[in-house]
């Protein structure tokens, strides 16, 4: 979906989420991106500035609640999601998002973001993949590609790393987005597709740590390399990628295969990112160099039941045919006797 | 044979029902406790079920008992031992006939008395026939037959109609204790109005076993138990973990803001989840969350949004929300936790209960972290504790953990349901003036309370969080003498809460002596002690029970200073006796620990206060 600036009910702009707190993230983080895009994008959304709720764990991405000005919760390492939740659930009219890394996300807080997934609340959800704990020092994360040397793993990381995208879709994400950190038009534009999304939206921000991962994303990212390295996916779109929009992305039995075109845009897979299974979106998410592209953009975007909408619908109905009126009337019900 | 120990009348008498699981003990025991709410007797009762969900079918493993102590006075306990003990098979009787007072009463199933069920609870020989029971009165039921007989052209299945037998032995002891039938069988309407060959079964059982007694005149003539002097109102039984989820409602409706609860199951907490998941009529948000983490995370959650929010747990569960419970207290959020304490460490008997979560409730985090700590005593106080607790949490924006345990959870006592006016009400601290004047961390001088703003208050956004807060403004700040300050803050806050809390009341002697100290969940059985020994002419023992652990009652130290000797009674191996001695040092305790996931018995306080006083 393609939303234009300032077409939303309010008359905020992005000045009005930026609070009076020092932002401390090094000289060159990728973060400051993301703050600056998210105010940007707070102030085309439709809620209040009062009715924004920003909720963070522990580690650098979660900084970004001081810096945000409206509700915020900088809450404790992991836990994030899961104080977002009841704060959706408590008030189901706030826009609640969720800044995370991928240590405080896919480690510690892991649970919660399966369950997250899988739960289908109407969240947001930021994650901040540098693939390593930055504010710990540079140990491995759950992301860490193997090899890659680390504190804990001085002689190069010997652990399998988490797929962002695969953990999401494979928990039941009913929204999963990726966008580098040096691509703001296209993360302001998945904020505001994530922010109509009625479920939990998760977004992957492939972002740089210029301390402990310096340019780890950099063959994706890189000026000259990135549009031959990044499939761009838009829905209902052919997928092409290359310099010359070159190459495309074909079946081949089981597996996507980049392929060279010939002519034009023949013979490439479409973007469906509202298939309701997952295979497709799966197959995109672990697309990786150097084989094929990575794919950047709104993978998948389906409808399904949302919990907190559910939630609340559920408590509407009992309400309203409940003879009920108050607790009076509940401690009433039942067997009761007088004495006296 | 000893002597019979029912009179025709009497101030007191304990009942056990007992039953293999599937025979309804349950429900014989619930119906009992209404009908003698109804004869205006006081009472409590305890339920004592298998662990396992489905324990194999008549061994002692499976029987599922229910014991109710009734009194024409008041009763605090459901009764150390029982003078009538129903059981429907050879497995019950087995496991329960320890607990009968030598000249009691069972009534027992004699169809059940079969060689294979007799085989199934281990005994050679049929019991109601070798002499094992001689010291007692057995009345032999032919419960099964009678019952069929009575349902025999209802057009029920076989199962249909045995299962009823347990109405049929709630007749008997309805006989027993002179009860007019009309409440029972109006209960029997209304809880199978949908299916009325039901009710018309379980009306023939209860009038066959109550024909049974009648015309057997086993029992000479009936035993009359006075009604007790109870205050004046409307009554009805509760369970601690009804009256808790209650007391949140209440708390809720009081204050005008919306109840979040938020847990994950464990035994024994899980029925206050399971009783507001059934609430959403009364508007209840509950959240199964994913594990203990995250249910106090999103009780934090929904505090910050504004809701009256708290999450329910026991012991280990407890243990993996201590992080959060800090993060409630520095950024000071009101939320209340609830511990139904079981015996621990670890899962250790997880069914049975326990005081021994007092340390972790009171210590059991990182940083200086003190939250506000208060402990029911009673099924029927677990609402006003839970009210008390929220609404604490709510005035002084603080965590608050109130402490139940298996005891309270599962017992029930009569409870007289509160009227207009009857519950404080709840001042919700809300700034009112110019948002301009208000910072995040703004405080009340009289109690030191921050103001609660939440999502949807205009002007009021700010961020809240783990790290520490300059003073006034919430800032982030390293500053060395803030951090010193703040800490002293969020202890004063606290303490100050003492002064708005009821002081102490000593029952018995006022000094002298002894005092005896109980906390929580121990009052029935230590106030039934003492009140037996002021009866047989003891005056030198006065008696007092904390609920509130945190901060103390002001008038505590007079209390304490008032007696020669302190006798603290607690089911676990000292906890409150040892906060006691870091509190009040001046003083000298004795302490008296039971640490076998059982209640106390009025009698071995009792022993216990005698033998302290002879020392």
């Amino acid at each position: 979906m393609q939303t234009d600036a300032k077409e939303n009910k309010t008359d905020l702009t992005k000045k009005d989420f930026v609070s009076d707190q020092t932002v401390r993230w090094c000289p060159g983080c990728g973060d400051y991106m993301i703050l600056a895009i998210m105010q940007k994008a707070f102030a085309r959304m439709d809620h209040a500035k009062e009715e924004h709720l920003s909720v963070s764990g522990i580690g650098c991405s979660s900084r970004i609640t001081y810096y945000l000005d409206t509700y915020g919760v900088h809450s404790i390492h992991g836990r994030a999601i899961a104080v977002a939740t009841g704060a959706k659930l408590a008030n189901p009219g706030l826009n609640v998002w969720v800044f995370t890394g991928d240590g405080d996300c896919m480690a510690i807080g892991g649970n919660h973001f399966i369950h997250a997934c899988r739960r289908n609340a109407d969240l947001n959800i930021i994650i901040f993949n540098n693939k390593i704990y930055g504010m710990t020092k540079g140990q491995s994360s759950p992301t860490t590609p193997v090899g890659l040397k680390t504190k804990t793993a001085p002689e190069g990381s010997h652990e399998n790393p988490f797929n962002i995208g695969e953990v999401a879709i494979g928990s039941g994400a009913t929204f999963f987005a990726r966008v580098p950190d040096n691509n703001p038009k296209l993360l302001e534009d998945i904020m505001m597709q994530a922010y109509h999304h009625k479920g939990t939206s998760v977004i992957e921000v492939l972002q740089n740590c210029v301390i402990f991962t310096d340019g780890i994303h950099e063959q994706i990212t890189g000026r000259d390399t990135k549009d031959d390295n990044q499939l761009v996916l838009e829905h209902g779109k052919p997928m092409i990628f290359g310099k010359d929009q070159n190459y495309g992305i074909k079946l081949n039995g089981m597996r996507l295969e980049k392929s060279a075109l010939k002519n034009g845009t023949d013979a490439s897979l479409v973007h469906d990112e509202g298939e309701k299974d997952p295979a497709m979106h799966l197959a995109l998410t672990r697309m990786q160099l150097p084989g094929h592209p990575v794919a950047m953009g709104v993978i998948r975007k389906v409808e399904a039941q949302n919990y907190s909408e559910k939630v609340h619908e559920a408590i509407a109905f009992e309400r309203e045919t409940s003879t009920f009126k108050g607790v009076n009337d509940l401690f009433r019900s039942g067997n009761t006797w007088e004495i006296g | 044979m000893a002597k019979n120990i029912l009179a025709p009348e009497m101030r007191k008498v304990v009942v056990r029902f007992s039953g293999d699981s599937g025979d309804g003990m349950q429900l014989t025991g619930d119906m009992f406790s209404q009908s003698s709410g109804f004869a205006g007797n006081d009472l409590t009762t305890i339920p004592d079920f298998p662990a396992e969900i489905r324990a194999p079918q008549g061994t002692i493993g499976g029987v599922s008992s229910f014991q109710i102590q009734i009194g024409g006075t008041e009763i605090y306990t459901p009764g150390d031992s029982v003078d009538v003990l129903v059981v429907m098979n050879p497995a019950a009787l087995a496991a329960n006939l320890a607990l009968l007072k030598p000249g009691g009463t069972i009534i027992a199933d004699k169809d059940a008395f079969t060689p294979k069920n007799l085989k199934k609870a281990e005994y050679e020989s049929n019991p109601l026939e070798d002499g094992t029971l001689e010291e007692f009165h057995v009345i032999q039921a032919p419960a099964t037959s009678l019952t069929k007989e009575a349902l025999k052209d209802l057009g029920l299945e076989m199962q249909a109609m045995t299962r009823s037998k347990n109405m049929f032995a709630l007749g008997v002891v309805l006989y027993m204790f002179s009860r007019p039938l009309q409440n029972t069988i109006d209960f029997i309407e209304k809880k199978f109005y949908k299916k009325p060959v039901l009710v018309e079964a379980n009306k023939r059982a209860i009038e066959a076993g109550v024909s049974f007694a009648e015309s057997t005149e086993v029992f000479g003539r009936s035993i009359v138990i006075p009604p007790a002097k109870l205050p004046k109102g409307t009554y009805r039984n509760i369970d601690g973990n009804t009256a808790i989820a209650w007391g949140l409602l209440a708390a809720a409706e009081n204050c005008g803001k919306n109840l979040s609860l938020s847990s994950y199951p464990i035994t024994p907490a899980s029925e206050i989840l399971h009783e507001l998941s059934a609430r959403k009529d009364m508007g209840a948000i509950v959240f199964q969350a994913e594990d203990e983490i995250a249910a106090i995370c999103a009780a934090i959650g929904a505090a910050f949004s504004g809701n009256l929010s708290a999450t329910t747990t026991s012991g280990p569960g407890a243990s993996l929300k201590s992080e959060a419970i800090g993060l409630a207290v520095i950024a000071e959020l009101p939320l209340v936790i609830v511990n139904v304490q079981r015996a621990g460490p670890s899962t250790g008997l997880p069914t049975k209960t326990e005081q021994s979560d007092l340390n972790q409730a009171l210590y059991g985090r990182h940083g200086d972290a003190p939250v506000v700590v208060i402990a029911a005593s009673s099924p029927d106080d677990c609402f006003y504790y839970s009210y008390e607790a929220a609404k604490i949490a709510i005035e002084h924006v603080t965590p608050v953990i109130l402490l139940s345990d298996t005891y309270l959870a599962s017992g029930t006592s009569p409870w007289r349901l509160p009227e207009n006016g009857d519950l404080k009400d709840i001042q919700v601290p809300k700034f009112k003036g110019d948002p301009g004047k208000w910072e995040p961390f703004l405080r009340q001088p009289e109690f030191l309370n921050r103001y609660w703003m939440s999502p949807g208050d205009k002007g009021f956004e700010h961020r809240n969080g783990g790290l520490e807060k300059k003073e006034i403004t919430g800032n982030l700040t390293y500053e060395p003498l803030n951090h010193q300050k703040m800490t002293k803050i969020r202890e004063e806050k606290i303490d100050r809460i003492a002064s708005r809390l009821p002081e102490l009341t000593v029952s018995g002697a006022q000094s002298g002596k002894l005092l005896v100290v109980g906390w929580g969940s121990t009052h029935g059985a230590i106030n039934t002690a003492v009140r037996e020994l002021l009866e047989d002419g003891e005056e030198d023992v006065g008696f007092v029970q904390f609920n509130y652990i945190n901060p103390l009652p002001v008038n505590t130290a007079d209390i304490l200073g008032g007696f020669e000797q302190i006798l603290v009674c607690e089911l676990n191996n000292g906890q409150f006796v040892h906060y006691l001695r870091s509190k009040f040092p001046e003083f000298k305790y004795r302490q008296f620990n039971k640490i076998q996931g059982q209640p106390f018995f009025t009698s071995e306080i009792k022993a216990e206060i005698i033998n302290t006083l002879s020392r």
